[in-house]
């Protein structure tokens, strides 16, 4: 079965939001209904997100690291959403793994956002029916859009390639290798929702140089110890001689 | 949690509700045992009925404002399967229906023995539907408690204790209600019913009380390791994502001071059971003003306990908003 879903790579993200508006300009301007604002110019706005990128620091100064962190629907492989839906307006389509709101069915009781431990469902306050992301289900499968554009707008808009878009039951597409290979985890493993998404942690790039790095080791000047032993600031006999 | 009047009063008014019913039905079985004198049918019975489908209506009334499509409302009830807010939207309106039946039997005085149990005991329509209603009764009080206790993540409302408390707390308010409008149209039961509200108040009180004292001790399962997935013992929001307000800093913050909160808790113990248990050992010998004022008193009480139960609950999605900037 086909498990479409974001590997979102926490070791890349530089926080620059661009996920968030390509996911509004794309879904606000498509049939399901624009993604309504309150005061949008005004001292309070508020308004519909399928994706918000929120920011942590860990650590303590000055040892300290800031964590950029996308969060949207997880589209997990057991949504404690879907179940709750009284009308029914909630499912998750058995194709690809897609958990998706029926705006035509949603009575805008609120209940699948309470059952929601991540709090990645938004009420729109104008279309008065809930709200989240939809993996841009109405751009991975239009085909008379280029094969690479087939995927959703965070993902396309991304300048630092943290966002990966693929099926993670697939063991050989490119997310489930960087689920496997780079330490993929899920967000509250506890409640035992099996999230789709994925993140990858931050990690920590490091080179060991050893000491014949930086010094050569063949350096014909000093492999016969005929002459004095040069400095580590003289030149080799690469530098010396005009051959 | 922030907590919506709508579903306060759907709660609160529905329980009553039920809780009038059960203690119509009470009455009706124990004087069908001829442990109490059979009090005037046409009044007691009927008109009681009436009150507790006007409660249970104007209960209905009420969650239809919570919703953002009211019109939709009748799709509602397709999820019974899976949804105990589902199973809840069927079973109310069928309560309601069997409460009309039953109160309207009464009403006509419609008595014809259809049957007569081992002891020679006569059963008449009215037992039939009354124990149909009892039996929709607890199932309503049983959907609409698991509506809150089946989900996991709120420990607060995740425990048998919120289906104890939404019977208990439905139950006492009335029977509080029966006993007040026994005064009037069946006093010699007034002292029956008053007698079981205190019990069932009180019963309640310890119950609502166990909540409480689990619910202080509880320790939450998420915590920003897990939110985030990193694994250090200090992480701090630096932002939320936004600098205005969302759906997520809405619906489940309640906003309020925790010095006004303990200020409810301690209310809603004292006006919600204290002193209507209190009222209801003076008016045990009849005063209808001590017993309506006991009903009044009860209800704000449990207004009160009602948003403390929403505004008590801490919501895991509530970790990714604690800082604006």
């Amino acid at each position: 079965m086909t498990q479409l879903a974001l590997v979102i790579d926490l070791n890349v993200c530089v926080g620059c939001h661009a996920c968030v508006t390509s996911c509004k300009e794309w879904n606000t301007s498509g049939s399901a209904g624009p993604m309504g604002d309150q005061n949008p110019y005004g001292a309070d706005p508020t308004g519909t997100f399928f994706n918000r990128v929120q920011t942590f620091e860990v650590g303590e100064f000055p040892n300290t690291e800031t964590v950029h962190f996308p969060k949207s629907c997880l589209h997990c492989e057991e949504p404690p959403c879907v179940p709750v839906c009284p009308t029914g307006a909630s499912y998750k389509r058995k194709e690809d793994g897609i958990v998706l709101v029926d705006y035509d069915k949603c009575i805008g009781c609120k209940y699948c956002s309470w059952a929601c431990p991540y709090g990645a469902r938004e009420l729109d306050e104008q279309q008065k029916v809930m709200k989240k992301c939809t993996l841009c289900v109405d751009r991975i499968y239009d085909m008379t859009m280029a094969p690479e554009d087939r995927k959703p707008s965070c993902v396309k808009a991304c300048p630092t390639s943290a966002r990966l878009f693929g099926d993670v039951h697939d063991p050989e597409s490119a997310v489930s290798v960087a689920i496997r290979e780079s330490g993929g985890y899920a967000l509250m493993p506890e409640w035992g929702t099996h999230p789709a998404n994925h993140y990858l942690p931050r990690r920590k790039t490091r080179i060991k140089i050893h000491e014949d790095e930086l010094e050569r080791a063949d350096n014909p000047l000093k492999v016969d110890r005929q002459l004095p032993k040069p400095g580590m600031a003289e030149p080799t006999l690469d530098d010396v001689t005009t051959w | 949690m922030h907590p919506a009047f709508s579903v306060i009063f759907l709660t609160t008014l529905i329980g009553a509700a039920q809780g009038l019913f059960l203690a119509l039905f009470t009455a009706q079985s124990y004087a069908a045992f001829k442990l109490l004198p059979q009090p005037d049918a046409h009044a007691f019975y009927g008109q009681g009925s009436l009150l507790a489908l006007v409660l249970a209506a104007l209960g209905l009334g009420a969650s239809f404002f919570h919703l953002g499509h009211p019109e939709r409302a009748w799709r509602a009830a397709s999820q019974w399967r899976t949804s105990w807010l589902s199973r809840e939207v069927i079973v109310l309106p069928a309560f309601m229906g069997l409460v009309f039946l039953y109160g309207l039997a009464h009403w006509l005085e419609w008595h014809p023995v259809l049957t007569t149990l081992p002891g020679g005991l006569p059963v008449d329509p009215t037992a039939i539907l009354g124990v149909a209603g009892t039996v929709l009764a607890f199932a309503l009080f049983v959907c609409t408690a698991m509506i809150y206790a089946c989900l996991k993540f709120l420990a607060e409302w995740h425990s048998p204790l919120t289906v104890a408390n939404y019977i208990l707390l439905g139950g006492a308010s009335g029977f509080t209600l029966a006993a007040a409008f026994a005064t009037q149209t069946a006093p010699e039961l007034v002292g029956f019913l008053a007698g079981w509200a205190a019990i069932i108040t009180a019963v309640g009180f310890v119950s609502r009380c166990a909540s409480l004292y689990r619910n202080c001790r509880l320790k939450p399962k998420s915590t920003l390791r897990t939110a985030i997935g990193v694994k250090h013992p200090k992480i701090v929001q630096k932002t939320q994502g936004f600098m205005g307000g969302s759906f997520n800093t809405r619906e489940f913050f309640h906003g309020k001071s925790v010095a006004l909160l303990r200020s409810i808790k301690w209310f809603f113990l004292l006006a919600a059971f204290l002193l209507p248990l209190a009222l209801l050992v003076i008016g045990m010998q009849g005063g209808a003003a001590v017993l309506a004022m006991a009903f009044l008193i009860q209800y704000l009480g449990l207004l009160a306990e009602r948003w403390f139960f929403f505004a008590q609950a801490n919501h895991p999605q509530n970790l990714y908003y604690q800082s604006i900037a």
